[in-house]
């Protein structure tokens, strides 16, 4: 077994993860009941979702180490006992150690915000389990297919809320205007693949035009520009983080870090 | 062993699902298979059975309780030797729940998946008046498997069990 592997599947996971616990803080503060269930619901499929890389992660450091006779190769939460479990992957490592991507991690900002990055990330996502459910690895395989169907509602719902708001009223559409202007320079890193991902076989790059081709259907349709060219920010499949992961981090792990193996 | 299984069968079908109480296990699809499993010391000494289950959705918080309410029923019918295994592929699809389970929906008053709409759209039938004046409020409702409606004609909201 490949470590890369390892790496891979807690990049997955972390993504999720990251992006659920951020939708998650919409809960009972939605713009209307409704689109605050929408949202938490959204929240809830990706915390599933990251579970299940979660687990799938845990099984492989597990196996590894068993195999090595030694320490995990990418430093791992350990739990009780030193088997590493979907709880200590997810609140004992340290925010070097998640490998989500920068775009999952931006604030929430206002609803056009927490719009736009559910619709990039939705947009790549659903590209990228696309490819994986075909893939080699039997488990990534199936916890992509059945995720796929869940992502299909997300991008379908974020992309008709894109063009409600970028072709709504004038405040609205300065707002996607500003959200764009935030977020854009996170997208890039979505397409160039980490040493991981090229030794896991995944190529993400080859994502980038369909995704391409999708932001720009559906920005033409919400009448708001594709960005031109700019310098895109990169890092977080790496542990380089922009300074908000430290701060869901704080909350998300608060309980584990303060009360150690605390369960419910 | 066959009449075992079919009894197992049979205990696992009044097994109901937290979030619509109505609607067993088995109504859902969630039952995959049954698999005798060789005694063990672990179990007893007694021979045990494999219960293989698929969640509905991913984040599915139902799931671990109808992992907990399955194992219960089986211990309070005198199986002691069981083990649960959760799988994801073939992934759940609402294919997989049974004519009965689309019945007992509908007398409670959510509207049945609806191989027709595959997208939730305007026009799924009001479970209550039966009219199809009905528009959707919202493709997410309040469990993951279902979206919001409400009928044009009877008023009333409602909610539809997604195909999925």
């Amino acid at each position: 077994m490949k470590s890369s592997l390892i790496d891979y599947t807690l990049h997955l996971a972390d993504n999720a993860l990251v992006i659920a616990q951020c939708n998650a803080e919409w809960c009972g503060h939605g713009p209307i009941l409704e689109q605050d269930i929408a949202i938490t619901n959204i929240s809830l499929d990706l915390l599933g979702q990251s579970r299940n890389f979660y687990q799938y992660a845990a099984t492989l450091i597990n196996e590894f180490k068993k195999l090595q006779g030694t320490k995990a190769p990418s430093p791992a939460g350990e739990g009780v006992g030193g088997e590493a479990t979907e709880d200590s992957l997810a609140y004992l490592r340290t925010e070097r150690e998640f490998k989500n991507c920068l775009l999952v991690e931006q604030p929430n900002g206002d609803w056009g915000q927490t719009i736009l990055r559910q619709f990039f990330f939705s947009a790549y996502q659903y590209l990228l389990y696309e490819k994986l459910q075909a893939g080699k690895d039997e488990q990534i395989a199936a916890i992509s297919a059945k995720a796929l169907k869940e992502v299909t509602y997300h991008l379908r719902w974020s992309s008709e809320w894109v063009v409600r708001l970028g072709d709504g009223t004038e405040e609205s559409h300065q707002r996607m205007l500003k959200a764009i202007d935030e977020l854009w320079r996170y997208t890039g890193e979505l397409f160039i693949s980490a040493d991981y991902e090229k030794e896991s076989g995944y190529d993400v790059s080859l994502l980038k035009d369909a995704w391409m081709k999708k932001v720009t259907e559906v920005f033409e349709e919400a009448t708001l520009p594709v960005p031109e060219k700019v310098f895109m920010q990169t890092g977080g499949k790496n542990g380089i983080h922009t300074e908000h992961l430290g701060f869901i981090l704080t909350e998300l792990q608060y309980l584990q870090r303060t009360y150690p193996n605390a369960t419910w | 062993m066959k009449i075992e299984l079919k009894n197992i069968w049979k205990i696992l079908e009044q097994v109901t699902d937290p979030e619509v109480p109505v609607l067993t296990i088995t109504d859902l699809g969630i039952v995959r298979d049954v698999c005798p499993l060789p005694a063990s010391p672990k179990g007893g000494g007694e021979p045990g059975f494999e219960i293989i289950i698929t969640p509905t959705y991913t984040g599915c918080p139902a799931m671990d309780m109808i992992a907990m309410n399955i194992k219960l029923a089986l211990i309070e019918n005198g199986y002691s030797n069981i083990k649960i295994t959760s799988v994801l592929s073939p992934a759940w699809t609402t294919d997989w729940m049974s004519e009965a389970g689309k019945r007992k929906l509908k007398e409670y008053g959510i509207a049945a998946p609806n191989k027709k709409f595959t997208i939730a759209l305007d026009g799924i039938e009001c479970p209550l008046c039966n009219s199809t004046n009905t528009k959707l409020i919202s493709e997410f409702g309040s469990t993951a498997c279902k979206a919001l409606y409400q009928c044009n004609d009877c008023k009333e909201p409602f909610d539809y069990f997604k195909c999925h």
